[in-house]
């Protein structure tokens, strides 16, 4: 069975690149704590989001119904799904009524969640992704390796030589702008071409049956006005009560991902353009069971800004495949195990429980009170391997009991003592692989604290 | 008032040197100090690897051992928040709330409990600070980088006070060292980048000492430093509070 543990430390063996990402992804957080901190009203913000979104938790059913009732009104075709499979068989169905081919899509964690890409390829559909980073790569065949910076494991040099093997661009020419230039012009020709367009929804407003966009490149406005038909795929958590709420997302979202005052384009789509189809799918996958989980609902409020990755000292050290999902970081080792436990056991696991996600979180999700509480569950529900199982009993009976304590704390001082380096360093110290072992003492504070008050 | 001092295991057995200071910088200032022979641990290590459940006998001696003092004060931000965030499993009887609420770092009680920060202590080193997450974001003994709320620092209170000594900032205020417990076994190779990136960070800045209030994250770092013969030392925020003038 993969585990975070065997992908993170298999990328851990190219240290320069480990430094690299490290840098990469922490510039993120700078840039982010720059901005920020020129907010006064940051905190306050953030307690207000937190707030609204635990309101929506509580009410999601009628405020879905809201939403479903408003734009249809509009002139909105509204579609649910209980599954990814339903999800996917759905936007099919719409380009298969159109009889359509070509398709272009804006960035989407919740299709890439739900396999579409691949789902309508083995259709014979052509679908391309065209955020840049998106796009960079599809063209490699691999998942996104960040939620928001879907391609920051690459560098400049890698992503030339893509595009030389992909869009003919000279061998050897690094220039950003020169590359982006080259993309841009790629994806100009499949945007014109595209028959559809499918989009991801950053919020849907209950209050008025409008989906929201936030981009940097304006793809998704393209992918919706060139095409005639739109088609939006909604996880049912993205839906927010009303317009003034949006305010407060939209200050805290890209401020807190990338450090922008606001992103380039946010864009509010409420009906479809003359003569076209506009429709949306609200995708549950899971969500609605999560929902019933008192205790790990409100991963749900979620708005995929990136900061915990971006803070995060595993996710950077260990980059984003390590996490065997589409949703890595902390963030991600909260959610998935509500759709698989067993699959993704291992996560909860791949933190020191620092806390920094939780701090730096625009809902205040207290995501290492609940990676915690996972690994809680998790050993419950799965079991743990028998020799860890067996040093958890050990440990509890030993740590409860002051002779048995004392015992084992002398036997284990004594050997540090005593044993030869061989004996100590060995392929069953895994703490001393890298590191000595604390140096030890004539002796313990116990035994000083005795002497001392006799 | 009647202190006790809850020494965690590691630090008995292998840092005696940081509970002899604790206790002795406590009797300095006039207070009667109580250290309960049968102490074990908090349980930490149980609960973090996901078996809480069977952590709960430990849970219960611990209150056993403390529960007839008004605070139980130990040098080790980590344990203490675990006493006072995870102890919720157990029946909440008068005694584990008591426990719970009275449950106190080091650094934390000199400054808020007795309002005290000046010892009349010399060091004459340059030392960087590694403010532990669990007495960090976990007990808020300083402001996290992360929030957007005004800068303070308990630790800094108590060391800026030291004569002599020089206090330098690392790149990454805040960043945690790899400990994290069983994570450091676990998850061994990450665990070490992660000591070693911190070692670094401190080494840049010329310091000669990395201090914390947690000798288990000092543990760490003090491995990898000996492994990799660096030019720096660790040492425990209540050793340096201990120094004679």
């Amino acid at each position: 069975m993969i585990s975070h543990v065997d992908l993170g430390t298999k990328y851990l063996e190219d240290e320069p690149r480990v430094d690299w990402h490290n840098k990469a992804v922490f510039n993120f957080r700078k840039k982010r704590d720059n901005t920020v901190k020129s907010i006064p009203e940051w905190e306050d913000l953030r307690d207000h989001a937190s707030l609204v979104k635990d309101h929506v938790i509580a009410h999601m059913d009628e405020y879905l119904m809201e939403f479903e009732k408003k734009a249809m009104a509009n002139g909105v075709h509204v579609h649910w799904a209980a599954t990814a499979e339903e999800h996917n068989k759905i936007v099919h169905s719409i380009i298969e009524r159109h009889q359509a081919t070509r398709v272009v899509k804006s960035k989407s964690m919740l299709t890439e969640e739900c396999g579409l890409n691949e789902y309508l390829e083995h259709r014979g559909i052509e679908i391309i992704d065209t955020d840049l980073g998106e796009r960079i790569v599809q063209m490699r065949h691999e998942p996104p390796s960040h939620i928001v910076a879907p391609a920051i494991h690459l560098k400049k040099e890698e992503i030339s030589e893509l595009f030389n093997k992909e869009l003919n661009t000279e061998k050897g020419n690094y220039d950003p702008t020169y590359l982006t230039r080259a993309a841009r012009i790629h994806l100009r020709e499949k945007f014109v071409a595209a028959q559809i367009g499918i989009t991801g929804v950053n919020f849907a407003v209950a209050e008025n049956g409008a989906i929201v966009i936030v981009t940097n490149e304006g793809n998704a406005d393209l992918g919706c006005h060139i095409p005639p038909v739109q088609i939006h795929c909604v996880g049912m958590e993205k839906i927010i009560p009303r317009w003034q709420d949006l305010g407060i997302f939209v200050r805290l979202l890209a401020p807190n991902g990338t450090g922008q005052k606001i992103s380039v384009y946010t864009s509010h789509f409420c009906k479809p353009k003359p003569g076209s189809e506009m429709h949306v799918v609200l995708v549950d996958n899971g969500r609605s069971a999560q929902l019933k989980s008192t205790k790990f609902r409100n991963s749900l409020k979620c708005i995929r800004c990136s900061a915990c990755l971006n803070t995060c000292p595993v996710y950077r050290r260990t980059g984003g495949f390590s996490y065997h999902t589409p949703v890595g970081g902390p963030i991600g080792s909260i959610l998935m195990p509500n759709r698989d436990i067993k699959e993704y056991k291992d996560l909860p696991f791949a933190s020191s429980l620092c806390g920094s996600c939780s701090d730096v979180c625009p809902v205040k999700i207290d995501i290492h009170s609940q990676l915690y509480k996972w690994r809680q569950e998790i050993i419950k529900e799965t079991g743990a391997d028998p020799s860890k199982k067996m040093a958890m009993n050990q440990a509890a009976t030993v740590l409860s009991d002051p002779k048995s304590f004392n015992r084992w704390t002398r036997l284990m001082r004594f050997a540090l003592k005593k044993f030869p380096r061989w004996m100590l360093y060995n392929s069953f110290n895994t703490w001393g692989k890298n590191r000595e072992l604390p140096t030890v003492p004539k002796e313990s504070f116990i035994e000083w604290y005795k002497k001392k008050k006799k | 008032m009647r202190i006790a001092l809850f020494i965690p295991c590691y630090i008995n057995q292998f840092y005696p040197n940081v509970g002899i200071a604790t206790y002795e910088l406590l009797s300095k200032l006039g207070l009667e100090i109580d250290v309960p022979l049968d102490q074990t641990c908090c349980g930490q290590p149980i609960a973090n690897s996901g078996f809480e459940s069977k952590a709960a006998d430990t849970y219960h001696h611990f209150v056993h051992q403390f529960k007839s003092c008004d605070y139980v004060v130990a040098p080790s931000a980590s344990c203490v928040y675990h006493v006072r965030k995870h102890y919720d499993i157990i029946p909440q009887t008068d005694e584990v709330q008591h426990i719970r609420k009275n449950t106190i770092d080091l650094t934390e009680f000199l400054i808020d409990v007795l309002k005290k920060d000046d010892f009349n202590t010399w060091f004459p080193h340059t030392v960087s600070i590694h403010q532990s997450c669990h007495g960090l974001r976990g007990l808020r003994m300083a402001q996290s980088s992360e929030r957007n709320l005004p800068p303070f620092s308990k630790w800094e209170d108590l060391l800026n006070k030291v004569k002599g000594i020089q206090l330098v900032k690392t790149t990454i205020a805040d960043e945690c060292c790899g400990f994290g417990g069983t994570f450091a076994i676990n998850e061994e190779a990450l665990s070490v980048k992660m000591g070693k990136d911190k070692i670094l960070d401190s080494l840049h800045t010329h310091a000669e000492y990395i201090t914390s209030g947690d000798m288990s994250c000092l543990m760490h770092l003090d491995g990898i430093i000996r492994r990799n013969k660096y030019p720096i030392k660790v040492i425990h925020i209540a050793e340096i509070l201990n120094t004679q003038l």
